[in-house]
């Protein structure tokens, strides 16, 4: 069927910021669906909050709103822009929420839009659990027994007929979210309650378990003309009871027989037919029982997910891309095979090849939280990796999680791999329990002796697996007592996926020696297509992976070549900003007629999908994996600034190893790491720098601390995202520090800074050619210095610094720019304290802010970068003086707090927020209230305020309680509190802290009667009171700051809010606004052809 | 260490690999299949007789084998050539390992090859003949032994896979009667024909028209064999005169090539076939895509203008790779076959509905 001519406009909505469970595969998504709405001619209307993403570059759509993505803020884009049809499959579950909401509000109809690629009816009953088995029984398929429960008492009498253990999942939440796994009556009470109040409709299912049953998920795709194909299985090494987002999964099926694929196929055509989902895709997992092979439906998500990106990554079959072509009308049959060309998209893909994705998780952040692993998703990222087996892929996999271990090898201290003890005993229980070291006990478990059949009893992982899992552990064992190592053996092991590293580490070798011994024996990977049809027909895509064979497939690009090196897995710290750069960079090189080569091991990123680059090299961001394909294809350079840590920790050995690093020399970078050298520099600069010091253990430590004066800011050297980072108050907890959070050596010191308090912190990133430094803006911190820059939120133009300390901050970047010979991009960290400003670190590479002062100035950062770095100036390019904005950008950091139980929410200097929206209006309050609101912490207008702060900050409260009072706000607080503001005039009732007794301030957050909090606790000491209080409001939703940044901040956004209705406007408006619209060149927004 | 051994093709390629038993050299026509699962299946297909039959999908063996996935009572392929053959199994069915099974019929399988820089070579140079042997590399008197095995071509491999005499499927009171040509019928087209009614009386090859007749079927089954349908000339007037009859016919990649034949088509070698469970087939009635189960060497030529030398057949389906006919329909008489297989098994279900439209020409009857 030809493409819809009666609709001409599309809005798509997009999923807002990376959270768990929702990360950057819907940039992924979104950015294909765009591409391919426009390719089509569609007039493309984009909606989303999140700055750090490709699809919100103003070339991709035709007008694209940096807005709160919620049901309010979308009808006024619709309001505003009348489209013909809303995609609303490609924001993962906050699209479909929004949708519905619109749907069921009569938005859509009053505007007459459509929905297209998903009908509200079919996304109801995909979500409705009730709707969802009526519908699974009508076709003859089964579910697991449940019920669908509105409160406690109705869960008790569902829970009577299921079962313990019991799965509780409540209704319409995000990865799960509130969701878990109650074994005992105690449990099944704390899990059901907190589900049902997370609940946005207040209801959940209680389920019978099939824990330890094998989980699969299917990826289906349906056309208009009910054409039905199934684009890839997925088999989940860790069985039922994970969150497939928790879980290792594994591309294609490994266990499935033809007839168990084949009925679960006839299920999941016959799902998305009765389902109804017209035009799309979607993903079904099901449960088999090992025992019986007995199938049971589990769930099915009627759009693009987190397991759709990876099955486009895993096949080379655009699920996204293709979809959003279905959604208007376009057949299977009709569209091509973008890989071969040659053959139609109507077809199933074949693998030859295995892939395993591993999740990664950031439990090192959040040393109190639960790591036990549910059905509620916890992971923050993920690595892939594709090999010709299942043993291959696995240990790469691992290998590209990037968490210190080079394969699946132990971890150096039983702690590491969640064990106390030796036991055998303590390794039974510990595989029990689904944890992200569970893989590695299993290792042990083997080396051990404990058999196959036991470990599958205990860890429920199908036997197959752990056969696998052994082979690896037998082939270790004989690598290691070989008498000698010849060819043959160490092929056998690099076919093993085994790394050099691991390889060095098994016989007491360096990896330069057995990286150097294989080669001298002309040992090399060879690169394969992944080409969706095992070699059947001819492939046209360089989607390229390495493995141990004969014949390779990869033709060098040579001189060319520009390989840019990609983030790897998302974590917190270095997530999906460092992807948009590689991308941005990749795309700004090609345009100027170089060719690039993307490497990067990132699933659910832009920068891996095929047709970002002339050549992707699917592979783990290790400097043996790099060097073999820097080896075949002798590239021009190799980008190593834009990718975060992962590619700047291998750039020395890359420059060891001859490769060409364009850019700024890695030389300069470590003179802005080298704490010695920094400092150095800083003097020779005539820039003041807090007082400082290098400590290599605790007793100099100490000393340092003495000499510059408590409080003091430490953290280990060469980390990314304040791994580590405290602020110290005192002698007694800098030992505590040093006994728990760090080791200290020689090789890897702690660096100790003054910490200026209350002073206020800024950003600034810039671009140099090495000879011109073009400031992109001075971003301005919200929150106190102490909170990390990536927790804070942030504005440009800056707000309360004056116009003297911003212009030192420029002209103190300029001078890093020039000393340091920085020739791409840089970003410097400034404190202004007093008048005085000091620079607190200078990072000469691509930060996590470019991609928000990209998109609030709209100038290009990255990619000007890019085309400085391959000997274009900035005059060249055509780059203005840093663009003035006469409006406002508002940064605000998302964190994972709900979905991590018992974990604080306050913030410090560790970073902790897994992604970032963009509030963006002609006022500050205005920008902050609508990043407020897209970051789901939505600010009252009117209503109650509880305040409860620590004895400095009550100056600081008064001014700002006392507006809120003036804008008839009630006002309660806790004793200390309400006295002090009582005495100062301003009326306040008091409310009971948690230990005083009750009804307490937790009673009055629960019940509903408190619309926004004002706590900050005393340094790093948290109370366990205001931890409570704080969880209790996040569990409620009740909006919370814990600075008094933050609160003046919100207080202004109010203000803001109730003098006016909040109005969109789109990124190409405000570009027009600021002149920056105008600006040419082949490298401007606007202009780079995608 | 496991003995070295190798696959030699005839172009004088030739790909290494280990196996873990010792082996004789086999030849047999060196083919690929994409199939992702269902390795008993193919492997006891009969459909692959004289095949040494490639497994694109990396990893084979990994449930075992079992009682109820067999296509026949034993494996068919000469051989076997793998990336990985699985050392431990684990299925719920499952009641031995695929390296025993093939063993105990003698059947080779060579593993540890690039099967993927192989399957390339086929797909680039065509399907050719090889033999596998154990050794470093080839010798000459393995060469000599290749030189000699016979070429596809001309092959009159399912005079080899049928049946050695009658015998009935399904129970006497069935609704329908069919009788079925078996050229190395898979055990699923059984398995399906009865359970939607009919009672099969499965025949030889060899047998006459006269003796079907006698036998007053509702219908006439061909089925799926291996080899070059044009060396099958001795049936072929045996079923242009039944079908003529009225007897309603329905063909099944060689039986349907067979029906091409009957009614003066001419089939084609393709040049390395169609191998595996994922190939679009647009039904030309209704515009529709199946995506269906393929294991064929040879096709009826034709376009969806005309069936050259065959006026009253139309194709009905098309291969969308590579245009090629999949489906043919007599223009006056209840007589249609298909190229690839609604039986699947291995392979999707999505063509099933073929029997159904088999039996309905039954009951017209």
């Amino acid at each position: 069927m030809p493409k819809r001519t009666d609709i001409e406009s599309i809005l798509l909505v997009g999923s807002g910021p990376i959270v768990i469970g929702q990360g950057a595969e819907f940039d992924y998504s979104g950015t294909q669906a765009v591409k391919a709405l426009r390719e089509e001619g569609y007039r493309v209307i984009l909606v989303n909050s999140n700055p750090a993403t490709i699809m919100t570059d103003p070339e991709l759509a035709d007008r694209t709103y940096i807005e709160p993505v919620t049901p309010a803020w979308v009808a006024k884009v619709i309001e505003r822009e009348r489209p013909d049809a809303l995609l609303p499959t490609m924001g993962g579950q906050t699209a479909l929420n929004v949708a519905i909401a619109l749907h069921d509000d009569g938005t859509l109809e009053r505007y007459g839009v459509e929905l297209i690629g998903a009908s509200a009816r079919a996304i109801r009953m995909a979500e409705d659990r009730k709707a969802f088995a009526e519908a699974m029984t009508r076709i003859g398929l089964s579910m697991p027994r449940g019920e669908l429960v509105r409160s406690f008492d109705e869960a008790l009498a569902t829970v009577e007929t299921t079962g313990f253990p019991a799965i509780i999942r409540p209704s319409f939440t995000l990865g799960g979210t509130g969701g878990g796994v109650a074994y005992n009556r105690p449990e099944f009470e704390g899990v059901v309650k907190r589900a049902l109040e997370l609940s946005p409709v207040s209801t959940a299912l209680v389920e019978q378990s099939v824990i330890g049953w094998k989980e699969f998920e299917l990826e289906v795709m349906r056309d208009g003309r009910d054409n039905v194909v199934i684009v890839c299985s997925i088999e989940n090494l860790d069985p039922m009871g994970v969150h497939t987002g928790d879980s290792i999964t594994v591309a294609p099926a490994m266990t499935l027989t033809d007839r168990e694929y084949q009925e679960m196929r006839d299920a999941a055509i016959a799902i998305i037919r009765e389902i109804g989902v017209e035009a799309g895709g979607c993903n079904i997992q099901f449960a088999v029982d090992p025992a019986t092979g007995e199938q049971l439906v589990i769930e099915m998500n009627p759009r693009v997910s987190r397991s759709s990106a990876l099955a486009s990554k895993a096949t080379g079959f655009p699920i996204a891309r293709i979809g959003a072509k279905l959604a208007v009308g376009l057949t299977l049959d009709e569209l091509p095979n973008d890989i071969t060309r040659t053959t139609p998209a109507s077809f199933e893909p074949v693998l030859d090849y295995v892939v395993v994705k591993c999740p990664r998780f950031a439990f090192e952040k959040f040393p109190t939280a639960d790591t036990r692993l549910t059905t509620q998703m916890k992971s923050v990222g993920e690595s892939m990796a594709i090999g010709r087996t299942f043993k291959e892929a696995f240990q790469k996999g691992i290998r590209a999680l990037e968490i210190d271990r080079p394969g699946w090898v132990l971890g150096v201290r039983l702690a590491d791999d969640g064990l106390e003890s030796e036991g055998v005993e303590e390794l039974r229980a510990a595989l029990r329990q689904p944890t992200p070291e569970r893989i590695y006990q299993v290792k042990r478990a083997i080396m051990a002796g404990l058999a196959t059949d036991e470990i599958a009893a205990l860890t429920h992982i199908d036997p197959w697996f752990l056969g696998q899992l052994a082979e690896l552990v037998e082939a270790e064992n004989e690598y290691r007592l070989a008498r000698e190592v010849d060819p043959e053996r160490l092929r056998g092991m690099k076919r093993l996926g085994f790394s050099d590293c691991q390889l060095a580490g098994l016989r007491g070798e360096t990896e330069t020696e057995v990286r150097h011994r294989r080669w001298q024996w002309e040992i090399h990977p060879s690169y394969k297509m992944v080409d969706t049809c095992a070699g059947e027909f001819p492939s046209a895509t360089p989607y390229l992976y390495s493995c141990y064979e004969d014949e390779n497939e990869s033709e060098a690009l040579g001189q060319d070549g520009v390989v840019i090196l990609g983030s790897g897995p998302n974590r917190i710290g270095q997530g999906v900003e460092f992807d948009y750069c590689c991308v941005r960079a990749g795309l700004a090189l090609r345009q100027l007629g170089l060719r690039t080569i993307m490497i990067n091991s990132n699933p659910e990123t832009v920068s891996t999908d095929f047709d970002i680059s002339d050549k992707l090299y699917f592979e783990p961001l290790t400097l043996e994996d790099v060097l073999e394909i820097v080896r075949l294809e002798r590239p021009r350079g190799v980008i190593v600034q834009l990718g975060g840590q992962t590619p700047l920790k291998l750039a020395k050995g890359l420059e060891a190893a001859g490769v060409p690093i364009l850019g700024t020399s890695p030389e300069a970078i470590d003179q802005a790491e080298d704490r010695k050298r920094f400092g150095e520099l800083t003097r020779r600069l005539g820039v003041p720098q807090p007082a400082n010091g290098t400590a290599t253990d605790v007793e100099s430590a100490i000393r340092i601390a003495e000499e510059i004066g408590y409080p003091i800011l430490v953290r280990p050297s060469y980390v990314l995202g304040g791994r580590a980072m405290e602020i110290v108050y005192d002698a007694a907890s800098l030992r505590s520090y040093f006994g728990t959070a760090t080791r200290a050596s020689p090789e890897h010191p702690v660096l100790i800074d003054s910490f200026l308090e209350d002073a206020f912190e800024a950003d600034v990133d810039a671009i140099s050619d090495g000879t011109r430094c073009v400031i992109g803006g001075v971003m301005q911190h919200i929150e106190d210095a102490g909170i990390h820059s990536g927790d804070s939120a942030c504005v440009v133009p800056c707000y309360l610094v004056d116009d003297v300390a911003v212009e030192v901050m420029r002209e103190h970047t300029r001078a890093f720019a020039r000393a340091l010979g920085v020739v791409g991009l840089i970003n410097v960290q400034f404190a202004v304290k007093d008048d005085v400003v000091y620079v607190l670190e200078v990072n000469p590479r691509g930060s996590r802010t470019v991609p928000f002062i990209s998109k609030a100035t709209g100038v290009p950062m990255a990619a000007l970068a890019a085309a400085v770095m391959v000997g274009r100036t900035l005059d060249e390019s055509g780059v203005p003086d840093e663009v003035q904005i006469p409006y406002v950008a508002v940064k605000e950091a998302v964190f994972p707090f709900n979905k991590l139980p018992g974990v604080d929410t306050v913030l410090g200097p560790e970073m902790r927020s897994t992604g970032e929206v963009m509030g963006i209006a002609d006022s500050f309050g205005m920008a902050f209230a609508k990043a407020q609101t897209a970051a789901d912490a939505d600010l009252p207008l009117s209503g109650t305020l509880v305040v409860t702060v620590n004895d400095p900050d009550k100056p600081t409260a008064l001014p700002i309680v006392r507006r809120f009072h003036e804008m008839g706000f009630r006002i309660v607080a806790t004793d200390g509190t309400a006295r002090y503001l009582k005495a100062r005039g301003i009326p306040t009732e008091t409310v009971l802290k948690v230990h005083e007794g009750r009804p307490n301030v937790n009673d009055m957050i629960t019940s509903g009667k408190v619309d926004l909090l004002i706590n900050t606790p005393l340094g790093k000491l948290t109370q366990w009171d205001d931890y409570s209080m704080r969880r209790t409001a996040l569990q409620n939703a009740v909006p919370y700051t814990t600075t008094m940044s933050a609160a003046s901040a919100a207080c202004d956004a109010i203000l803001a809010l109730r003098s006016r209705e909040g109005t969109v406007r789109c990124l190409q408006e405000w570009y027009e606004v600021s002149g920056i619209g105008r600006l040419g060149g082949p490298l401007a927004f606007g202009q780079i052809a995608t | 260490m496991s003995p070295k051994a190798y696959l030699l093709l005839e172009d004088g390629a030739w790909f290494p690999g280990t196996t873990r038993r010792s082996i004789a050299p086999i030849s047999g026509e060196a083919v690929f299949t994409t199939n992702l699962t269902g390795y008993q299946e193919v492997f006891s297909d009969p459909s692959y007789l004289g095949q040494i039959v490639v497994m694109t999908a990396p990893m084979i063996g990994n449930y075992g084998i079992n009682a109820e996935d067999l296509e026949s009572d034993k494996p068919q392929v000469s051989g076997v050539v793998v990336r990985e053959l699985a050392r431990s199994y684990s299925n719920w069915r499952a009641t031995g390992s695929l390296d025993d099974w093939l063993a105990e019929r003698g059947i080779p399988i060579l593993e540890q090859v690039d099967t993927r820089k192989l399957t390339r070579h086929i797909r680039s140079c065509g399907a050719m003949r090889a033999i596998m042997a154990e050794g470093a590399e080839p010798s000459d008197a393995v060469n000599r032994l290749l030189a000699d095995s016979p070429p596809m071509e001309g092959l009159d491999l399912a005079s080899r896979a049928t049946a050695p005499g009658e015998r009935t499927v399904g129970t006497p009171d069935a609704k329908y009667h069919v009788v079925a040509y078996d050229f190395g019928m898979k055990a699923n087209i059984l398995r399906v024909l009865t359970e939607l009614g009919c009672r099969v009386t499965v025949v030889p090859s060899h047998t006459p028209a006269a003796r079907i007749t006698e036998l007053e079927p509702h219908g006439l089954f061909l089925s799926n064999g291996p080899g070059d349908p044009a060396a099958v000339q001795y049936v072929i007037p045996e079923i242009r005169r039944l079908a003529e009859s009225g007897l309603p016919t329905f063909g099944i990649c060689l039986g349907h090539q067979l029906l091409g034949l009957a009614f003066g088509a001419e089939t084609v070698k393709l040049p390395y076939g169609h191998h595996g469970g994922n190939h679009p087939v647009r039904d030309l009635s209704d515009g529709r895509v199946l995506i269906t189960s393929q294991n064929h060497g040879f096709a009826v030529r034709g376009s969806t203008k005309e069936v050259p030398g065959a006026k009253s057949l139309e194709v009905t389906h098309l291969n969308l790779n590579d245009d090629t006919v999949e489906g043919l329909q007599h223009l006056e008489l209840p007589t249609f076959g298909v190229q690839y297989h609604p039986e699947a098994s291995p392979g999707p279900h999505d063509a099933r509905g073929h029997f159904r439209q088999f039996v309905q020409a039954l009951d017209s009857q």
